[in-house]
């Protein structure tokens, strides 16, 4: 085969790649433009293709103090913020014993924290909130974030194990051999050697919390008014215009994380993860 | 104090928030199954069973499906990562697929509600492509649409899985093979596939709960009936307060995904032998 026969060639592969390709960018983009149309939508109905007016109203009815939306965006970060702290407070003493004490039944101990993410949760969620019920947690945001902690915790404990054991334990030593006590060495030598990948578990734990629509259903419904409830009302009042604007207030921190959550997560750390 | 009462001590905590937030309510919603008036009985499953049978099989079929179509896209991506041979294609590839990874469900099901629609940008673009006209322009937001909706948002997760196996696996094996001239397809079903069935199978199995736990689609893309079980035991609750047949249908959500597990690693189990 002569080379500018070969070359051709190649460029002709370029047609079938282009059509998937080009096919996946718009199913993946397609629906993600349609709702940034519908925030800046004033008018628009069947069957014209585009929007027939365009405008800021709807964000200034959402964003207007009985809009409800200023609300719900602190609830839900108030939540998320509890959320991560709570579960940083549990998990950074479990990974650290998880990854250098001698624990019996270790492996069961990683695998119980997985099992809120291994069974359907509906149901639980449902009994969790009959029992807050009872003891007057529901419809508060201490009970949402207890329920929000016990689904994060996965990802707090396994990727706190995965940072503490990826940490050289000879530097533990060489601390404590120079006279430093246990808990200096934890807290100066251990605690910031390991804080890229606790960064990353926090950010995990926090979209967990942020996107969590269930258990915010059942547990905080309809005193504590969060992010995904709003869209969830929205939607099924038929407000395309304030559901997409809230989707798109959940949409931007969970893209924004995707793109920098690598940066936290090292190699070294990811492939410890589960272990 | 020694190293492993230190241990359990500082693992203690989180343990007992699982247990008390997860395990003692899952308990509870199995009891709660059993329950009739204060006494114990199968009335509430009878009951799921007479109202919610077609549900139950929406529900597998649904999730089955989707599990099926997640799986054969995640290896065509993974393999095109692994085994293509341009540089630039497999780039733009691995920059493309991951973006629905981390969009939460409740905005899966908003916007994808938005694009199926009958006057949504997918029958739109396809009209003004001249591929039909708008009389022929049907609506998907029903057993299509959420099908779609799980494969558009599970997919990522389990390509990045099965990629990041695939990427593991032994090249040189891969390169006598090409060497041999055996084609990549042939390459991708005989020697890296089976390498990977372990990780492609546990990222399968965890979507298909979660696909079996989802609240948020069902209710956004098809609430009417059938619909998927989810949507039945919030209906349930909020409605009836029925708190029995809810713990029933929950029950057996538990009992298909448990299954599924099962005839894994049966399978697994199977070839180990």
């Amino acid at each position: 085969m002569s080379s500018t026969l070969r070359s051709s060639l190649s460029t002709l592969w370029w047609v079938p790649r282009g059509l998937i390709f080009g096919l996946m960018a718009f199913f993946i983009f397609g629906p993600l433009f349609n709702l940034l149309l519908w925030t800046v939508a004033e008018k628009w109905y069947f069957p014209h293709t585009l929007p027939l007016q365009y405008g800021f109203s709807a964000w200034e009815r959402v964003f207007a103090p009985r809009g409800g939306a200023l609300d719900s965006l602190r609830n839900s970060l108030v939540v998320a913020v509890l959320t991560v702290a709570v579960s940083l407070a549990l998990a950074v003493p479990a990974g650290y014993a998880l990854a250098r004490l001698k624990l019996p039944f270790r492996s069961l101990i990683l695998l119980a924290f997985l099992i809120p993410q291994a069974f359907p949760n509906l149901t639980v969620y449902v009994n969790v909130a009959r029992i807050f019920y009872e003891i007057r947690l529901n419809g508060t945001i201490p009970g949402v974030v207890l329920v929000h902690v016990s689904h994060g915790l996965v990802y707090a404990v396994w990727i706190a194990t995965a940072a503490f054991s990826a940490i050289d334990v000879e530097l533990e030593q060489a601390a404590r051999s120079m006279g430093a006590g246990a808990l200096r060495a934890f807290f100066d030598v251990s605690l910031p050697l390991a804080a890229p990948g606790l960064m990353a578990s926090a950010i995990f734990v926090f979209l967990e919390s942020l996107d969590e629509f269930t258990g915010s259903y059942f547990v905080g419904a309809p005193d504590v008014n969060m992010l995904p409830l709003l869209l969830y009302t929205a939607g099924s009042g038929g407000n395309y215009q304030t559901a997409s604007i809230t989707a798109l207030l959940l949409l931007v921190p969970s893209l924004f994380f995707m793109l920098i959550v690598e940066r936290f997560l090292k190699a070294d750390v990811l492939s410890r993860v589960g272990r | 104090m020694s190293r492993r009462v230190l241990g359990l001590f500082l693992v203690a905590p989180s343990l007992a928030v699982i247990l008390f937030l997860f395990i003692l309510p899952l308990c509870l919603s199995a009891v709660g199954a059993f329950r009739v008036d204060q006494a114990w009985g199968l009335g509430n499953f009878w009951k799921a069973f007479d109202l919610y049978t077609k549900d139950i099989l929406f529900s597998a079929v649904i999730v089955g499906l989707s599990t099926v179509l997640i799986g054969v896209a995640s290896v065509a991506i993974g393999g095109y990562l692994t085994l293509g041979t341009h540089p630039v294609a497999v780039a733009i590839l691995r920059w493309l697929y991951r973006w629905p990874m981390f969009i939460p469900f409740i905005v899966v099901g908003q916007i994808l509600r938005a694009f199926l629609a009958k006057n949504g940008m997918m029958n739109n673009v396809a009209v003004s492509l001249g591929l039909m006209t708008p009389l022929d322009a049907t609506s998907f937001l029903d057993w299509r649409g959420i099908v779609i909706a799980f494969v558009w948002k599970q997919t990522p997760f389990v390509a990045l899985l099965v990629a990041g196996a695939m990427a593991s696996v032994n090249r040189e094996g891969i390169e006598a093979a090409v060497n041999l001239g055996a084609s990549r397809l042939r390459i991708l079903f005989e020697i890296v596939l089976p390498q990977v069935t372990t990780t492609l199978a546990v990222g399968l199995i965890l979507s298909f709960v979660t696909m079996m736990s989802v609240l948020s689609v069902p209710l956004m893309i098809n609430a009417q009936s059938p619909t998927m079980l989810t949507a039945d035991i919030a209906f349930r609750v909020n409605s009836y307060g029925d708190y029995g047949v809810a713990n029933a249908l929950g029950l057996i959500s538990l009992v298909l995904a448990a299954s599924v597990a099962w005839i894994y690693l049966r399978i697994s189990l199977k070839e180990q032998a």
